[in-house]
């Protein structure tokens, strides 16, 4: 055990493993804050079509030669996240039949886009990578980990702020705007914070796994808990000790750091699962 | 002048015609059912109302000092509440979040005013409890609560009673009529006949005809028989 410890100490040395654990958390946090609406307004895909949304535009940087590929793919994100919660009702094309065509559409061009035009000599290692983000939380720079700090700071600020507001448009949106709450802003509002925690979370897990990172912590608290704000905080606390308790096991076992999250994740929402049946048999 | 004027209004969507010519007016204290068959436009009428979606042509006004956010609104209940994990008091409070504005919390006012709420509609007991654990009837309630959070004014109610036991409908009745003595204005919309004539100080028919006058004087029209004739007298 106190091996276990020393090596644990000794990772810890390296700023690369510090970087990685402040980030990781902060994102899981931020993920988990959202996946509660996002899961109760049925928007449970969201999360994975953006992220492809991401990827594809990741694929037009790598192709443009762009080095900072944030300039594109935050913007990109961002405006599909407000199309695709706008949509919503009443359109010709239902949410989420909207959410599995840009996903598959912007995943498909954005590998095709890779494969042509990449002078890199790994495409399938690049591609694997952004996909399922194998290593690239090791990899943040101090800039990187600087950015991730401050849009989680500012993302559970304006959850907090606005959480009053959040759960009356989540909960009856009719209400709320017969109310004078003003809904169609507040949606807004969502979309863009969810596009930002979307880039930011494909660092930790990359694209393929966000959805994870955005759902299983939220179901894992409703197993649970049946009022919103419990809801909400603990799924922020499982989502954090998940994130913590993954990036220490693929450290210290090896295993692709994404995968080992949401595997932590997986493994939480059965404990709930099974406890929240348990509760109410009594 | 009236709380509420409706003039020559269309209604419809997409383009699609659903109800013409409807004009009627609330003053403050009536109890106005809306009565109608399937499809004939009335959810979309309160919708309008509520300025929820934007009528073909013809206006809808408030007066008497009745911002048109000052509704209180009892929406059928939709897929998403049926599961949604959220306790009576947290719903009961979020009527108030249409006067909070950019204010982040609720001000001790508006926490007193769901609690009297809670209290007024006999539901305080269950603050804490899960609302989708909670009978037809209460959740009626517990929205019922949260629509008089929003408003002292005028409460729009799309079929209050629907799904709801005989019993659980009598007592939703009987509330929403204290109400209504109270000053409440009240507009529902109802399938239920018998009872919109039982409680009703006006009533608005849309549809292929279309009426709007007095309790009396709905009796006393030619739909009426005709309604009478075809479906029985309306009572059970």
């Amino acid at each position: 055990m106190s091996e276990l410890f020393s090596k644990i100490v000794l990772y810890f040395e390296y700023p690369f493993v510090r970087y990685a654990m402040i980030a990781g958390v902060l994102i899981a946090l931020c993920s988990s804050l959202l996946g509660v609406t996002l899961v109760l307004k049925r928007f449970s895909f969201i999360g994975d079509g953006l992220s492809h949304v991401a990827f594809g535009a990741i694929a037009i940087a790598a192709v443009l030669g762009l080095t900072n590929e944030m300039l594109i793919v935050l913007p990109v994100t961002v405006l599909s996240a407000v199309l695709l919660l706008k949509t919503g009702r009443r359109t010709k094309i239902k949410g989420d039949a909207a959410v599995a065509m840009i996903s598959v559409g912007a995943l498909a061009l954005g590998y095709l886009l890779m494969s042509v035009f990449s002078t890199s000599a790994n495409v399938s290692g690049d591609v694997c990578s952004t996909l399922f983000g194998s290593s690239l939380i090791l990899t943040l720079s101090k800039a990187e980990v600087a950015v991730s700090v401050v849009l989680s700071a500012v993302v559970t600020a304006v959850f907090m702020l606005f959480y009053n507001k959040i759960f009356a448009v989540t909960f009856d949106e009719d209400f709320a705007r017969a109310g004078g709450v003003r809904a169609g802003a507040y949606n807004l509002l969502i979309a863009v914070v969810t596009a930002v925690v979307i880039v930011l979370a494909m660092n930790l897990v990359g694209s393929l796994l966000i959805s994870a990172l955005i759902i299983f912590p939220a179901l894992s608290a409703m197993c649970i808990f049946k009022s919103f704000r419990p809801v909400i905080v603990f799924s922020a606390i499982i989502s954090v000790v998940c994130a913590a308790a993954g990036i220490l096991i693929s450290i210290l076992a090896a295993t692709p750091v994404g995968a080992t999250v949401v595997a932590a994740d997986i493994a939480a929402f059965l404990i709930c699962r099974i406890a929240g049946a348990a509760v109410r048999r009594q | 002048m009236p709380l509420l004027t409706v003039k020559n209004l269309t209604l419809g969507y997409e383009g699609r015609t659903v109800a013409d010519g409807i004009s009627f007016a609330v003053d403050s204290g009536d109890y106005l059912c809306i009565i109608g068959e399937n499809g004939s436009g009335k959810t979309t009428l309160m919708r309008a109302v509520l300025r929820l979606n934007s009528p073909i042509s013809g206006s809808i006004e408030t007066g008497g000092g009745l911002k048109s956010t000052e509704i209180g609104y009892l929406p059928q209940q939709t897929e998403v509440q049926r599961d949604f994990p959220a306790s009576v008091r947290e719903i009961v409070l979020s009527g108030n979040a249409g006067h909070a504005g950019l204010r982040p919390f609720y001000s001790a006012a508006e926490k007193a005013a769901a609690l009297s709420n809670m209290e007024k509609l006999g539901i305080a007991h269950l603050a804490k409890r899960c609302y989708r654990e909670l009978s037809g009837g209460q959740q009626q309630r517990v929205l019922l609560a949260r629509a008089l959070c929003a408003t002292r004014k005028l409460l729009l109610l799309d079929e209050p009673v629907s799904g709801l036991d005989p019993e659980a409908a009598a007592e939703m009745y009987d509330i929403i009529d204290r109400l209504n003595q109270e000053g409440i204005t009240v507009i529902m919309i109802s399938h239920d006949i018998s009872a919109a004539l039982k409680y009703a100080t006006h009533i608005l028919r849309i549809g292929s005809e279309i009426f709007f006058g007095s309790r009396n004087e709905y009796i006393k029209s030619r739909q009426f028989a005709d309604f009478s004739a075809a479906y029985g007298s309306g009572e059970e």
